[in-house]
């Protein structure tokens, strides 16, 4: 699994930081940041479709694989 | 010209307001063609909108239904001198997306709107809610910082504190017969003491502050020119401003008041637009939530038992009450012609913003009307969509979550015990809300 972050969509809600913070963390002005690069531990990936599925602006996508 | 100045009792420190509600306040305003007591209630939500009707915000949810299950995507009123209200999340997403088409210049439906003296779009008179691209994003950028979930975060120790005194200040409790207003004697004292502190403006104004608020928001339909309040919080800012100029300390106030935009220092016009803008729209609103979400666990023990049982599921209750309750319905005004899906939008038109209609929109969540207290998958627009994304949306969290948690770890239980009035206007919530205490926490 991937996971795939738009930063032009991202407004800051800060949802994937309060779910997901081992994959997610917000810089000084409150957007998101993706912290892993590559293939998701399964042990996280629960947490990255969490993250997803509650982005207000659909700007997490999980790539499946 | 100086009428409404001269009017004004004479005060030590009294500077001439740079904002307020009347001709001379820098935001002029324009007559909208609308009288309220000729329209009178609202008879049809599709054609004959009124969210300024007293009884729109008690049943908001059922004219949203209503509204969708008949096939009106969006309604329509003359009211304001014409409005449109898009109900569904797809609609209201769209017009938060269009700042082309939708200015921010004014965001809330009132007989006034700013006139051709106001602060002009893209700045607006309380930046950068009433901002457009692209000075919005400049004014946004000053504020970003300090609502930011890691400069908000250390703030909960406090917010947790005020929270107990606010409890320990209802006094004695006997359980099962108590009566107390949860919105009146908790809710309401929680959001000023925050923003106050904040910005740095003394903690026994609250009861102005909430004057303020009632006035701008909730005195829509009233003559542009008699809102006394408003006028008022022009004077309280330009005050502020003179006194934090004059004794410079560590707050919003004196921050903002040495900021730049692409290297020009802000003028007190702008900064004394934004520090309104972070005074006013944190206090019904927030308010409104913790009021909400404490009326819905008075007539849901199951859930307000599941909370206590398992502290953790308060990550999705939270936004789950954000989402069924949102209380912040924003505005545009059209910017220029448009046919939005059929709608003959003209310039000037007002458009309402529904977050909360959207968030029940069983196209986007499943069962929308049905409170899931650890709802999985939850896409709410609580904290609208867009470039205008609620600034101070990781405080109102922080409020809300600790309000909820301070209030039912002091009453485990707690039930209605009377009629809810509901407020007035875009913001939504209980203004009153008597709740009988069943037991107290040892």
């Amino acid at each position: 699994m991937r996971v795939h972050l738009d930063s032009e969509k991202c407004q800051g809600h800060n949802r994937c930081y309060a779910l997901a913070p081992e994959l997610f963390d917000v810089d000084d002005y409150g957007q998101a940041v993706l912290l892993v690069d590559g293939d998701i531990p399964v042990e996280l990936q629960e947490k990255a479709r969490l993250a997803a599925s509650n982005c207000p602006e659909f700007a997490i996508k999980v790539l499946e694989s | 010209m100086t009428d409404t100045v001269d009017s004004r009792p004479e005060r030590p420190g009294y500077v001439p307001p740079i904002f307020g509600d009347s001709p001379e306040g820098t935001h002029v305003w324009q007559r909208v063609p609308y009288d309220s007591a000729h329209y009178g209630p609202v008879s049809d939500f599709t054609t004959d909108f009124d969210h300024g009707d007293p009884a729109y915000n008690p049943v908001a949810p059922e004219v949203w239904k209503e509204l969708r299950d008949g096939g009106c995507p969006v309604a329509h009123s003359d009211r304001y001198g014409g409005m449109w209200v898009p109900i569904t999340h797809d609609t209201v997403h769209e017009v938060a997306y269009d700042t082309e088409h939708f200015t921010s210049r004014a965001v809330v439906v009132a007989v006034g709107r700013p006139g051709d003296l106001a602060l002009p779009a893209p700045i607006g008179g309380a930046p950068p809610i009433t901002s457009d691209p692209p000075f919005h994003g400049m004014a946004r950028r000053l504020l970003l910082p300090a609502f930011a979930p890691k400069q908000i975060e250390p703030w909960e120790p406090e917010v947790r504190k005020l929270c107990r005194e606010l409890l320990d200040r209802i006094g004695d409790i006997t359980p099962g017969e108590s009566v107390i207003d949860a919105a009146v004697q908790y809710a309401q004292h929680i959001p000023v003491n925050v923003i106050g502190r904040m910005l740095g403006f003394p903690a026994a104004d609250e009861d102005l502050f909430r004057k303020f608020v009632h006035d701008a928001l909730e005195r829509i339909a009233e003559e542009p020119g008699t809102r006394e309040g408003m006028d008022d919080l022009g004077i309280y800012i330009t005050e502020q401003i003179h006194d934090h100029r004059e004794n410079p300390r560590d707050d919003l106030t004196s921050y903002l008041l040495n900021v730049e935009i692409e290297g020009i220092p802000v003028t007190d016009e702008v900064a004394g637009g934004m520090i309104i803008l972070l005074l006013i729209a944190g206090i019904d609103t927030t308010w409104s939530a913790i009021g909400s979400s404490l009326w819905h666990l008075a007539q849901h023990p199951e859930d307000h038992q599941r909370l206590l049982d398992d502290p953790e599921v308060m990550t999705f209750a939270l936004e789950e009450f954000l989402r069924a309750y949102a209380p912040v319905t924003m505005a545009r005004m059209v910017a220029k012609d448009i046919d939005f899906h059929g709608c003959p939008m003209k310039q000037d038109d007002w458009v309402l913003l529904p977050f909360p209609a959207a968030n029940r929109d069983p196209l986007k969540f499943e069962d929308p009307d049905t409170f899931v207290v650890d709802r999985q998958e939850n896409r709410h627009a609580a904290f609208g969509l867009g470039i205008h994304r609620c600034i101070g949306s990781n405080l109102a969290r922080l409020e809300l979550k600790v309000a909820i948690e301070e209030f039912i770890a002091r009453f485990p239980r707690f039930e209605l015990a009377g009629d809810v009035r509901w407020s007035v206007g875009q913001i939504r919530g209980p203004r009153e809300l008597p709740v009988r205490i069943l037991a107290v926490a040892d």
